[in-house]
């Protein structure tokens, strides 16, 4: 049973669709190919209730028409290569990424890639920065393609719920770095690891290149970040965070597996967050390597 | 359990019996149980062996069928929701009626008393997500102070729970009731066109009347006490509910709809509190799984049945 948006009328009077939201629908479509569609469509939906909707408000259906634009960005514009995508494990899994780029396109990229590239589709959640998960349209948007504001409860009941979650434990702190920090990490969260060690999640180390050239930025105005209550306020080489067409290189590394008391105390939990720090970090240096000179071109 | 031989049949004080909820509930247990109700209201139509009295739970009256009926169990159902009321109509009916009744309940050896409180009590904020369980704070009142007695209400009878561990005492917290019921989101789901803020689509919950009924019966169930959010068939987009339901939606911008509310409210043009609006903003998700666990109730309706109730009225 497919549940489109549109055949949801129900009893009685029809819905006023305009042309021009079909329109604008038909282009959104028109961005995808058979075979996302198909992925599209091979997602576990055992979850979803009678409206094809799963408790948090993932709609695979809205999903579709939503996902258009971040495929063209993947395939034509960032030409996303991707390493591993295969070792995600079924079940549980924590993806951990490094965070950049001012705008959090790296995490549309990482779903993008589970999605279409991983032997078996799964739709990665990402633990949204709350900020714009309350935007208006922004915060329904993510919502509904399986985004989730980020707290640990949500979190845990993710991975209660054998889901694949996606999160970047440097937080803000790493999408809004400047250009003279590049691709260095910032303190991570310990939050991941000790949720990680109560719900015996796995945790997959992804390292993102590319992200950090899409918006070179110099400078961070906080003031002008507090005053419009946003997390950060970039000046970039554009002005304004328009992402440059950078090539963006993702490797999805080895599970690690940890074990452990999840409330022991923070040097402790610290000494594991470090192993899959350090492990990305590698990462990251032998993706710059690879990489070379072919940052845009 | 059905009818019982020799097992005495209970009996059950129901308060807010003329009540769409009440009489549901009143048509569930009757059958099982002496079912004696109580209520302001008039009670046109109802079944022979159910007792209607016609008084105000704040008098002297109520003690007297405490004193006549020695009912086994009490259901308080009487919390006044109308928001058209004033203040301290509400606050005196709700607050000064609940702790009488409680008062009577523990003095005349209730054994049992169940109170309608609502998921409301948690109330929609922004910085809530997830699902709340029943330890979580009762913030509803901070950005809505309509809701304060409320509040008081389910707090009332959470100080009855710990100071007479003797009776056993549940509280429900129910997501949002939808049916015949005339509460604030059926009378929503029944606006033509109905306003949605632009640019939010929140999750929302909701239950069945009759599953709310159905769970004040199970919670009648000997060994049964202490709070639980009740769920019903799960969570959807405001905005599927509305097309579920065949409403057309008209969304509007936030600050316009918050002033035209504002207005409309001062000139009591409409019956929808301004405050109301959080609720069509923020998703506000409870965790019902407790209810599930240790009352054993599941609902009866799908979402679609409960939506389609709003719209079906009989």
């Amino acid at each position: 049973m497919s549940l489109t948006t549109t055949g949801m009328k129900a009893v009685g009077r029809p819905r006023g669709g305009t042309d021009l939201g079909d329109i604008s629908r038909a282009l959104l479509l028109s961005m995808l190919d058979d075979r996302l569609i198909s992925r599209l469509d091979a997602l576990d939906r055992s979850n979803l209730n009678e409206f094809g909707v799963d408790p948090f408000g993932f709609n695979p259906e809205t999903a579709k028409v939503c996902v258009g634009p971040a495929w063209w960005l993947y395939k034509h514009y960032f030409r996303v290569q991707q390493r591993g995508a295969d070792k995600i494990p079924d079940g549980r899994v924590l993806l951990v990424a490094n965070h950049g780029g001012q705008l959090p396109l790296d995490g549309a990229m990482v779903i993008m890639s589970v999605l279409a590239e991983r032997p078996v589709p799964r739709i990665a959640r990402a633990m949204v920065e709350r900020w714009a998960g309350d935007l208006p349209w922004v915060g329904t948007l993510f919502a509904r393609c399986g985004q989730i504001i980020g707290e640990p409860d949500s979190c845990r009941r993710l991975l209660n719920a054998d889901e694949c979650v996606l999160v970047f434990p440097e937080g803000a702190k790493g999408i809004s770095k400047l250009w003279n920090q590049r691709y260095h990490l910032q303190d991570f969260g310990l939050g991941f690891m000790r949720l990680a060690l109560e719900t015996r999640t796995p945790v997959v180390p992804v390292a993102i290149v590319g992200h950090e050239e899409q918006a070179v930025a110099f400078a961070n105005l906080k003031g002008v970040a507090r005053a419009l209550r946003m997390p950060a306020f970039p000046v970039t080489a554009t002005v304004l965070p328009i992402p440059l067409p950078a090539r963006y290189y993702i490797e999805f590394g080895d599970p690690m597996h940890f074990e452990g008391d999840p409330n022991d105390e923070d040097e402790v939990i610290g000494e594991k967050v470090a192993q899959v720090k350090s492990t990305m970090q590698r990462m990251i240096q032998e993706g710059l390597q690879r990489r070379g000179r072919r940052v845009f071109l | 359990m059905a009818g019982g031989h020799k097992a005495k049949r209970r009996t059950v004080l129901l308060t807010g019996i003329a009540g769409t909820l009440g009489q549901l509930t009143a048509r569930r247990l009757h059958r099982h149980h002496n079912v004696v109700g109580v209520d302001r209201r008039p009670m046109p139509s109802r079944a022979k062996d159910i007792v209607h009295m016609r008084l105000d739970i704040r008098r002297k009256a109520l003690e007297n069928v405490f004193r006549r009926y020695r009912p086994d169990a009490v259901i308080h159902l009487g919390v006044m929701h109308d928001p058209r009321q004033s203040a301290e109509e509400h606050h005196t009916f709700n607050v000064i009626g609940t702790t009488r009744l409680l008062e009577h309940c523990h003095k005349y050896g209730v054994e049992k008393v169940v109170v309608l409180s609502s998921a409301n009590v948690y109330g929609p904020r922004a910085d809530t997500s997830g699902f709340l369980n029943e330890d979580a704070p009762l913030l509803a009142a901070q950005s809505f102070a309509e809701m304060r007695d409320l509040i008081v209400v389910d707090m009332l009878a959470q100080g009855f729970f710990w100071k007479h561990p003797g009776i056993e005492t549940v509280i429900l917290r129910p997501v949002h009731i939808l049916g015949r019921v005339r509460n604030a989101p059926s009378n929503y789901l029944r606006l033509n066109p109905i306003p949605t803020l632009m640019g939010f689509d929140p999750m929302v919950q909701l239950i069945s009347d009759e599953d709310v009924a159905k769970a004040l019966e199970l919670a009648l169930a000997p060994r049964v006490r202490g709070v639980f959010n009740l769920t019903g068939p799960g969570q959807l987009p405001l905005s599927m509910a509305i097309d579920e339901v065949g409403g057309r939606r008209l969304p509007l911008p936030e600050p316009l709809a918050r002033r035209a509310l504002n207005r409309m409210w001062s000139w009591r043009l409409t019956t929808f509190p301004p405050p109301e609006l959080d609720h069509i903003k923020y998703s506000c998700l409870v965790d019902g799984e407790r209810a599930a666990r240790e009352l054993g109730f599941t609902p009866d309706y799908t979402l679609r049945d409960t939506l389609r109730a709003v719209i079906n009225l009989a």
